[in-house]
């Protein structure tokens, strides 16, 4: 196990390198940069000499290999650089959005998964019910519904029935539980509902591969509750690929929340990833990239755990 | 009651019976106490340091916390009024410009206010030290040397004369700085904020939200009345939701007819909308360094070939542009007067006629079957109707249009590297003068035109109206400009738009005027319990 474990996270920082250079020269093919938008964005009449000196101030005037060089000791040092529209240390800017983006993500993941297994399940026993239909309605309006829609929904029945939005501005659930969460319980609803419905299919489809092996036939045969069967024999076999599914969606939610951020106003990564981008700045971009890709690596890494922890072949293999 | 029907009465109710600017409100007495909590449509701003921006949200943040020398009286719009300054003296020639100031006015930490600190900000704004950018330095070009006879006296001594520059002592963007603390780091308004204005700066939150508190010091007596503000960032469709929803009380930017609309069906009398002709105005910019736009014909031909009469019917259903005029505001003091307007190029109501030219003109100069790429922003309520507005009017002479719409940073790259054919762009201002309007189309080496043409006769023109000071013959001078530039159309106007500012009824004291960059110091601003 341990070499396994090993083995796997020195896999991680090729995947990471690769990552590194891919968006530093992906982002220098596209013309233009920051210094146009900052100092001209609302029809200035900045001169060119202006222009000029904030790009040299920024680096952007240094040749691109000694721009990519300071980049990847910066990646090493740990020291990611300074926002190219603030100035303040892309650490900060991330961090500040971090702990809400990691929130609703843990939220949402929370309300898909308590949700989607017994959901999944309950379709997977009583298949052709009409329980069945019931939870393939629920499951399918989910996959086809985007979150931000779904979210915008969430926000004008509130305001047509109640008249009221939840609050704007994040408070730290450690600070107000109650408005942290009269906040956030929205969003977590809107991207659960269709993180619930990829789940809770996944869940479906396996648990009815699996309850036609062998290994089930045997057990029920052997005289074993049916409830054991399910759940000791079945449904832990089941979740194999479920927890390929969470993993990944939980990761994609870390910066995937574009739109479903602007609808509720989130001050979430993925907001600030779409300023950053509509901004060209760099370090900011590459920042949250490479911060995006580690969460997907290390969760990648975490899943393929899991799987060694449920399913033993993996660990022995 | 059908719903337009009910959007229009409401309408009318709420513009009607909208609190009327800081003078006639004067009946009611102002409350203290309170916070105002209005919306940013926009993410953090770049700096702190008003002197290197141009963004919107710089003023709306940071004017709170700072004075300026002079400012625009916004109720008696665009009077000027002191703001550190007590009173002012223009000499006859426009050489000198002497300013007696107020005396006891203390910045946020505590420290007097002199003249010592208009010297070094004004300085640092025309020659900013190794590291600073100064974004309009060339505003102060003409400012020879700053004297400071008296702690409560500066002098500005002028190279050259300029009557206009009475507006760069009032611009919002020129926050007055302590004279100590650039003493000590010229950078240190890029990540402080520290002035003599109604309200201390608080904290800011990065892409959350921006805090002042009242300045108990503040050197103008009984105000602000407000104890403080909060400014939320409310980017994208948010803004809107949180303004029914009451999280926010205003947007002090302007939102557009459709969202007004909304707010105004869904919540009556609860909301006041104020609505002005804005200084900002559409253009069509001819790239002048490239065939065949480098031919005054076919740029001529284009220009015509626009109803812009027709447009300000039209146009105003989908978006904010509303006003047909040249380069100048429509109502200001120096805008053509129509029937002035009808007469220059491209503001004829017989649109026939003038398309009738713009093929005789296209063919003159070998481009009948002219193809054009237009380049344009992805702003949906603004830009992308205004280039289909435009593609409309060119395949009716027989034009073909691609349109490019493209992201910031891509629009901006084309524009500054000269790689478009036309473009859709802008032009706005914080106040009506025709100097600084005209300033952006100078020749290339003077004004950074995104034409990139050199026009020497139009720099003459310039210089010639900018020290007039009989307005008869300013406004003659302003005319042969505008003619010429409209003649030539390296870029032509299509529509000036209209601002709609919407807020929470109880709030009074704050005044509308053309430009979303002035009036927002908050200071008169208060609350209706």
């Amino acid at each position: 196990m341990l070499r396994y474990t090993v083995h796997r996270v020195l896999l991680m920082f090729p995947t990471l390198i690769g990552v590194a250079v891919l968006v530093f020269f992906m982002l220098r093919v596209i013309p233009g940069d920051v210094v146009e938008v900052k100092l001209r964005g609302d029809g200035g009449n900045v001169s060119q000499e202006t222009i000029e000196m904030e790009r040299h101030r920024l680096g952007l005037d240094k040749p691109i290999l000694y721009q990519f060089k300071d980049w990847m000791v910066g990646l090493v040092t740990l020291d990611l650089g300074k926002s190219m529209w603030t100035d303040r240390p892309v650490t900060e800017e991330i961090s500040i959005r971090l702990e809400l983006s990691l929130q609703v993500a843990i939220m949402a993941s929370i309300v898909a998964v308590l949700i989607a297994i017994p959901l999944g399940t309950t379709a997977a026993l009583m298949r052709g019910t009409w329980v069945d239909y019931a939870v393939r309605i629920i499951t399918i309006g989910g996959l086809s519904i985007p979150s931000f829609w779904f979210g915008m929904l969430i926000m004008i029945s509130l305001l047509y029935f109640f008249n009221w939005l939840p609050p704007i501005t994040f408070t730290p659930i450690y600070v107000d539980p109650v408005a942290n969460l009269t906040q956030l319980i929205w969003p977590a609803l809107a991207v659960g509902y269709r993180y619930c419905a990829v789940v809770a299919r996944m869940i479906r489809s396996s648990l009815l591969e699996v309850l036609n092996e062998d290994y089930i036939r045997t057990a029920r045969a052997k005289g074993v509750y049916e409830k054991l069967v399910i759940s000791r024999h079945a449904l832990r076999n089941a979740l194999l690929p479920a927890i390929t599914v969470i993993g990944i969606e939980f990761a994609f939610l870390i910066g995937g929340l574009v739109v479903t951020e602007q609808v509720f106003n989130l001050n979430g990564i993925g907001m600030l990833f779409v300023q950053s981008v509509s901004r060209n700045d760099f370090t900011l971009i590459q920042a949250m990239v490479m911060m995006v890709a580690a969460f997907y690596v290390v969760i990648n890494l975490v899943v393929d755990l899991l799987y060694a922890v449920f399913d033993p072949r993996i660990r022995y293999g | 009651m059908h719903l337009r029907r009910r959007i229009a009465v409401a309408l009318f109710a709420t513009i009607a019976f909208a609190p009327m600017p800081r003078g006639a409100s004067a009946q009611e007495t102002p409350v203290r106490g309170g916070t105002l909590i209005f919306g940013i449509n926009s993410g953090d701003p770049p700096t702190y340091d008003c002197h290197q921006s141009v963004l919107f949200p710089i003023i709306h943040l940071l004017t709170p916390h700072y004075s300026n020398l002079l400012k625009i009286d916004t109720p008696n719009y665009p009077k000027i009024i002191g703001d550190l300054a007590e009173s002012w003296m223009v000499a006859d020639d426009a050489k000198t410009y002497t300013f007696k100031l107020h005396g006891g006015v203390k910045f946020h930490d505590g420290s007097a206010f002199s003249s010592e600190d208009i010297k070094a900000t004004y300085d640092r704004i025309r020659n900013p030290p190794q590291g600073v950018v100064s974004v309009r330095r060339g505003l102060l070009a003409d400012i020879d040397t700053i004297e400071t006879p008296d702690p409560l006296t500066v002098v500005f001594k002028l190279k050259q004369a300029n009557r206009a520059l009475i507006y760069a002592f009032a611009n919002p963007f020129n926050c007055v700085y302590s004279a100590a603390k650039l003493k000590e780091n010229p950078l240190y308004p890029v990540r402080n904020v520290m002035g003599t204005g109604p309200f201390r700066f608080v904290e800011h939150v990065g892409g959350s939200h921006w805090t002042g508190e009242r300045f108990k010091d503040y050197f103008k007596s009984g105000l602000p009345y407000l104890d403080g503000f909060r400014a939320l960032f409310t980017p994208g469709p948010a803004m809107i939701n949180a303004l029914q929803g009451g999280q926010i009380m205003a947007e002090f930017r302007s939102v557009t007819t459709a969202d007004r609309d909304r707010l105004v069906a869904a919540l009556g009398d609860k909301i006041t909308v104020q609505e002005s002709p804005w200084l900002d105005l559409t253009l069509v910019t001819f790239n002048a360094k490239k065939s065949p736009f480098n031919d005054p014909r076919v740029r001529r031909a284009l220009s015509l070939a626009i109803d812009r009469w027709k447009a300000a019917e039209v146009l105003p259903r989908s978006s904010i542009m509303r006003y047909v005029g040249a380069y100048l505001r429509p109502g200001s003091e120096f805008a053509a007067r129509e029937e002035d307007l009808v007469k220059m190029p491209g503001f004829s109501k017989d649109i026939e006629a003038s398309r009738a030219e713009a093929r005789r003109l296209l063919a003159e100069a070998g481009v009948p079957n002219l193809k054009v790429r237009l380049i344009n922003r992805m702003i949906s309520n603004l830009f992308t109707p205004a280039g289909i507005y435009v593609i409309d009017q060119w395949r009716q002479i027989g034009v073909e249009v691609e349109h490019v719409q493209a992201n910031e940073t891509l629009y901006n790259n084309s524009m500054n590297e000269g790689t478009f054919d036309v473009a859709i762009d802008f032009q706005g201002d914080s106040v009506d003068e025709p100097t600084y309007q005209f300033a952006r189309h100078l020749s290339v080496d003077l004004s950074s035109n995104r034409g990139g043409y050199t026009d020497r006769a139009l720099d003459d023109l310039f210089e010639q109206q900018k020290n007039v000071a009989d307005p008869q013959e300013r406004y003659r001078l302003v005319h042969a400009f505008e003619t010429r530039m409209l003649t030539e159309a390296y870029t032509v106007p299509l529509l000036w738009w209209q601002r709609i500012v919407l807020m929470r009824s109880n709030i009074r004291g704050w005044g509308m005027t053309p430009s979303h960059l002035i009036g927002q110091d908050l200071e008169t601003v208060w609350i209706k319990p």
